[in-house]
């Protein structure tokens, strides 16, 4: 990466130009894949069982087939053998249940019909005869000696845990944490619950074959990660598979990566007409979710509230099929010791498999899960060592330069700044109103690592611009900074630029939509294909004019030379001939793969977030009510504040979801008790806290365009931490348990009130001082 | 498959049609009609994606048969823009930034039309319960109830212009 940082005159940088596609968004003019037709498609629905583990004795589809307008009933014995098995690390996952169902929504067969009734009139009269077998739906039963193995021994290859239900175990060590000595040690386990994605627009998948190819329509965040596994299930060239993604209406992670599409494809393949699926939201909800955790942790601090050691172990429950979660699980792994200056850690981290929805990517990547231990042992701390969350934390973050973890990427901002903003924006250290309390937390995020972008831009005889490149937009904008980018760039009129995106028959190939890496890395791309325009453009006019290109100078949108100023438009005509010809650039950026680096390859930033909370408990119901949250991002610098701070204000609420109200709940068959809007509860306006402050900190110090870094994720990243502090110094009482439900705040406060009734009311902390403080057994 | 003959007005324009009793509203709209702008999120009337305005009021399009709408005037956001303008509404979503994927946005502006056109000097906290069946998992809302405020204030603006003697 070269893109240089010095801001045109005339910078669309740091201004709030409005959402591009806003205006489609608004008339319901944008189309998401359940809204396009596609003549002649057949209705697919998914056939599943009502448990979660299961034997598959046999599948009669004789009395489906029977159903007018069913075209065809699909099950694993019609696929080609062995079935296709796919994933975007393992192969593991088969296109349909292969003799065994693994979780709750696994499809055994699928109807295709001519429309939506008959295919879902088909799909309950599929009979199929089905042994329940023991299943694996918790990580106690993962790990215990007589568990079901999830996954068969003979897929894992060589893998010495093929005989375990751990998929791979990640491990940090540096200092000693056995000889470290520390005045005082918190020893707690703490679990994060699983949590539904809850994209309000379900998940929905089309494919189509034609001449040879194959075209598959996703709200797919990583088009080029699909193209790769649908060429693997399909046994066709990259260059025969085109994948369609038009804009996800929201993903957050969920619709990152391959779901029933390679399905999908090899039913067109098959039947010869294009297929289409649109799950509805309790099928969705089957089909995606984020990794529940259990967090055992061992905290070493001296008496000035510095940290001595972590010892940290921590085991997600993935699902039935690897998916990506076992990344997730390194990337939790990687930044579980948090932002501060660890002098000793030990870190464990195993990634479990469980007879459970394959987890996946969501919003913060494994950190939300590790960050709740972690920031909730540091409060215990200061409240334990009379310091408070603000000053044990300033003791302990790592300063710009230092190293959080050894041979990592340094603490690449000014991150006490950014800690002492979220303080300040919820009034840190004024009295503080009766009943309530206050709390801080930080959370620290690993960028992408290994990976590649390319953005073409098209400079036309008009003086427009087109960008073509793999970026998906689901909300984030993406489109309006790459607009903002290009158009500074190259001085041309935003509204002159347009971007193409979401097709891989058309744009140049790119890793992914994730890890916060597109303003960073596609922005780099989008400002060297700019700058590729631009050289370009100085070839042409030396060429046509005779002048040599040390001589020409480009700004305001136009070439200036020996006392001449013409602008791009006068340069392509006479160069092409009039109504002839355009000049194309590209940018390319990539980072290394590094095969030895637990990621791949050391992060490009941290994403930094500061969290802040005032919190009131009513403690005859349990209820929570948040008064004042505040999040401050390091950002290095905004393109688009109003995006930063809107992407941050999101999944703020998306974070107090999940620590107020959101789990998903199993019963003994593995079923999902609570799928759907109805029983899963998310953030309504009714929850928003009584103010929302969504706080940037800008020193143009990350490695993106203008110095920004990454963001849209570091809102959602610690928001638990510093509830669970409020909550804690407004009642007394320390919950270790995800989410804080009014029946668990409740039977938490009738807790100790049993064994000190005044302790409820009580404000200040007076818990009994011993130095060597073991779990308090509230769970 | 019983079918019932209905004539509904959407967007102003008269459409009589058959269609199977066990049809929704939000199929009939979005399947028969194909205004795919409602759109269809819980279909249990809890996320309020397929709101429309029924007679005027919000109403979840998934939780109504489409025979119990015959004889019905309905607006859907594609009704909402007059002649190319926008509704003031519409123009507030964007320049606020009340939209990230868009996808509960149709909903969202029908609840708001609702709620203005009912309490055209609507408090916060009223705009904030006349929209509080609407679901959005993106922006955390606020954006959007500082957007029903500026629109209305817009709106009492031209209000104001029109009514000038």
């Amino acid at each position: 990466m070269s893109a240089s940082t010095t801001i045109p005159a005339e910078s669309l940088v740091g201004k709030s130009l409005t959402r591009v596609g806003g205006r489609d968004r608004v008339t319901g003019a944008q189309r998401y894949i359940a809204d396009i037709k596609l003549d002649g498609a057949l209705h697919v629905k998914l056939v599943t069982l009502p448990v979660g583990h299961a034997r598959i004795i046999s599948i009669d589809t004789s009395l489906a087939l029977q159903v007018t307008g069913v075209s065809c009933v699909i099950t694993a014995a019609d696929l080609k053998q062995p079935v296709p098995r796919f994933g975007p690390s393992f192969n593991d996952r088969p296109v349909l249940a292969v003799d065994e169902v693994k979780y709750y929504g696994e499809p055994v067969a699928a109807v295709a019909a001519e429309d939506e009734d008959s295919a879902e009139e088909a799909a309950r009269l599929v009979q199929v005869e089905y042994e329940e077998l023991p299943g694996v739906y918790s990580v106690e039963r993962a790990l215990a000696s007589d568990a079901p193995l999830v996954q068969a021994p003979s897929l894992r290859g060589n893998n010495p845990l093929a005989h375990t239900n751990i998929i791979n175990e990640w491990k940090l060590d540096w200092g000693n944490v056995d000889t470290a000595k520390a005045d005082l040690v918190l020893e707690n386990t703490y679990t994060f619950p699983m949590i539904s994605h809850f994209a309000i627009e379900p998940f929905a998948f089309m494919a189509s074959a034609k001449d040879g190819g194959i075209t598959v329509w996703s709200p797919i965040q990583h088009p080029f990660v699909m193209q790769r596994i649908i060429a693997h299930v399909t046994d066709l060239p990259l260059s025969a598979v085109r994948i369609i993604a038009p804009d996800p209406g929201g993903s957050f992670g969920g619709k990152a990566y391959p779901k029933f599409e390679p399905l999908l494809a090899l039913m067109a393949l098959k039947t010869g007409r294009p297929v289409r699926l649109v799950l509805n939201l309790e099928e969705s909800f089957q089909a995606s979710r984020r990794a529940s955790n259990q967090v055992w942790v061992r905290s070493g601090f001296d008496h000035q509230g510095m940290l001595v050691f972590q010892d940290i172990r921590a085991d997600f429950m993935l699902g039935a099929y690897v998916d990506i979660g076992d990344r997730v699980v390194s990337k939790a792994a990687y930044t579980a010791a948090g932002p501060y200056r660890n002098p000793n850690a030990r870190i464990l981290a195993r990634s479990l498999f469980s007879h459970t929805t394959p987890s996946t990517a969501f919003r913060g990547f494994g950190v939300p899960q590790v960050s709740w231990a972690i920031e909730s042992q540091i409060n215990q701390a200061a409240e334990k060592l009379g310091l408070d969350g603000l000053e044990i934390r300033l003791r302990n973050v790592a300063h710009k330069g230092e190293l959080v973890i050894p041979g990592g990427t340094p603490a690449d901002g000014h991150w006490e700044q950014t800690l002492q903003k979220a303080a300040d924006a919820i009034d840190w250290g004024t009295p503080l109103p009766s009943g309530r309390g206050r709390g801080l937390s930080m959370g620290m995020k690993p960028s992408a690592t290994v990976l590649s972008s390319n953005v073409l831009a098209r400079l036309h005889m008009d003086g427009s611009l087109s960008l073509l490149m793999g970026t998906s937009d689901m909300g984030q904008g993406a489109r309006t900074v790459f607009v903002q980018l290009a158009a500074s760039e190259l001085e041309v009129p935003p509204e002159k630029v347009q971007i193409t995106m979401g097709d891989t028959s058309i744009v140049p190939f790119d890793s992914s939509t994730s890890a916060s890496r597109s303003t960073v890395f596609m922005g780099n791309a989008v400002r060297l294909a700019c700058q590729d325009v631009m050289r370009k453009l100085k070839e042409i006019a030396t060429e046509q004019y005779g002048v040599a290109q040390g001589e020409i100078q480009i700004f305001g949108g136009k070439l200036h030379f020996a006392g001449r100023s013409l602008p791009y438009t006068t340069v392509l005509k006479d160069y092409f001939g009039p109504g002839r010809g355009e000049i194309i650039g590209l940018g390319t950026t990539r980072a290394r793969f590094e095969p030895e680096h637990p990621l791949g390859g050391n992060p490009a930033f941290w994403e930094l977030v500061a969290v802040g909370c005032e919190a009131e408990v009513d403690t005859t119901t349990g209820e929570i009510t948040i008064h004042k949250l505040a999040t401050v991002t390091d950002v290095g610098k905004a393109i688009n504040p109003q995006q930063v701070e809107t992407q941050d204000a999101g999944a703020a609420i998306m974070g107090l979801g999940h620590t107020l109200m959101e789990h998903l709940m199993l019963d003994d068959h593995g079923r999902l008790r609570n799928a759907g809007a109805l029983d899963y509860r998310i953030p309504t306006i009714k929850d928003m806290p009584g103010s929302l402050h969504s706080g940037l900190v800008e020193n143009q110090d990350g490695p993106g365009p203008f110095g920004a870094k990454g963001a849209g994720e570091s809102g959602i990243l610690s928001i638990s931490g510093a509830v669970g502090a409020a909550v804690s110094q407004a009642t007394g009482v320390i919950i270790r348990d995800l989410p804080l439900t009014p029946e668990r705040v409740w039977l938490a406060l009738q807790d100790k009130a049993n064994i000190n009734p005044s302790a409820i009311h009580s404000k200040s902390l007076d818990h009994d001082s011993g130095v060597h403080q073991l779990a308090d057994g509230l769970k | 498959m019983i079918e019932k003959t209905i004539t509904v007005t959407v967007n102003g324009e008269v459409h009589t049609r058959t269609v199977k009793v066990h049809r929704t509203l939000l199929e009939f709209i979005r399947e028969d009609l194909y205004l795919t702008g409602t759109k269809e999120g819980c279909n249990e009337g809890e996320c309020g994606g397929c709101t429309i305005l029924f007679d005027g009021k919000p109403l979840n399009s998934c939780m109504m048969l489409a025979m119990e709408a015959d004889g019905h005037d309905i607006l859907t956001v594609e009704g909402l823009e007059k002649d190319g303008k926008l509704h003031p509404l519409q123009e507030a979503f964007i320049e606020v930034g009340a939209v990230q994927c868009g996808f509960c946005t149709p909903g969202m502006l029908l609840s708001a039309k609702a709620c203005l056109d009912e309490f055209p000097d609507a408090s916060e906290d009223r705009i904030r319960k006349e929209i509080e069946g609407n679901i959005c998992r993106c922006t955390g809302y606020n954006r959007i109830v500082q957007a029903i405020q500026v629109a209305a204030e817009k709106m009492r603006q031209d209000t104001l212009i029109v009514n000038k003697p």
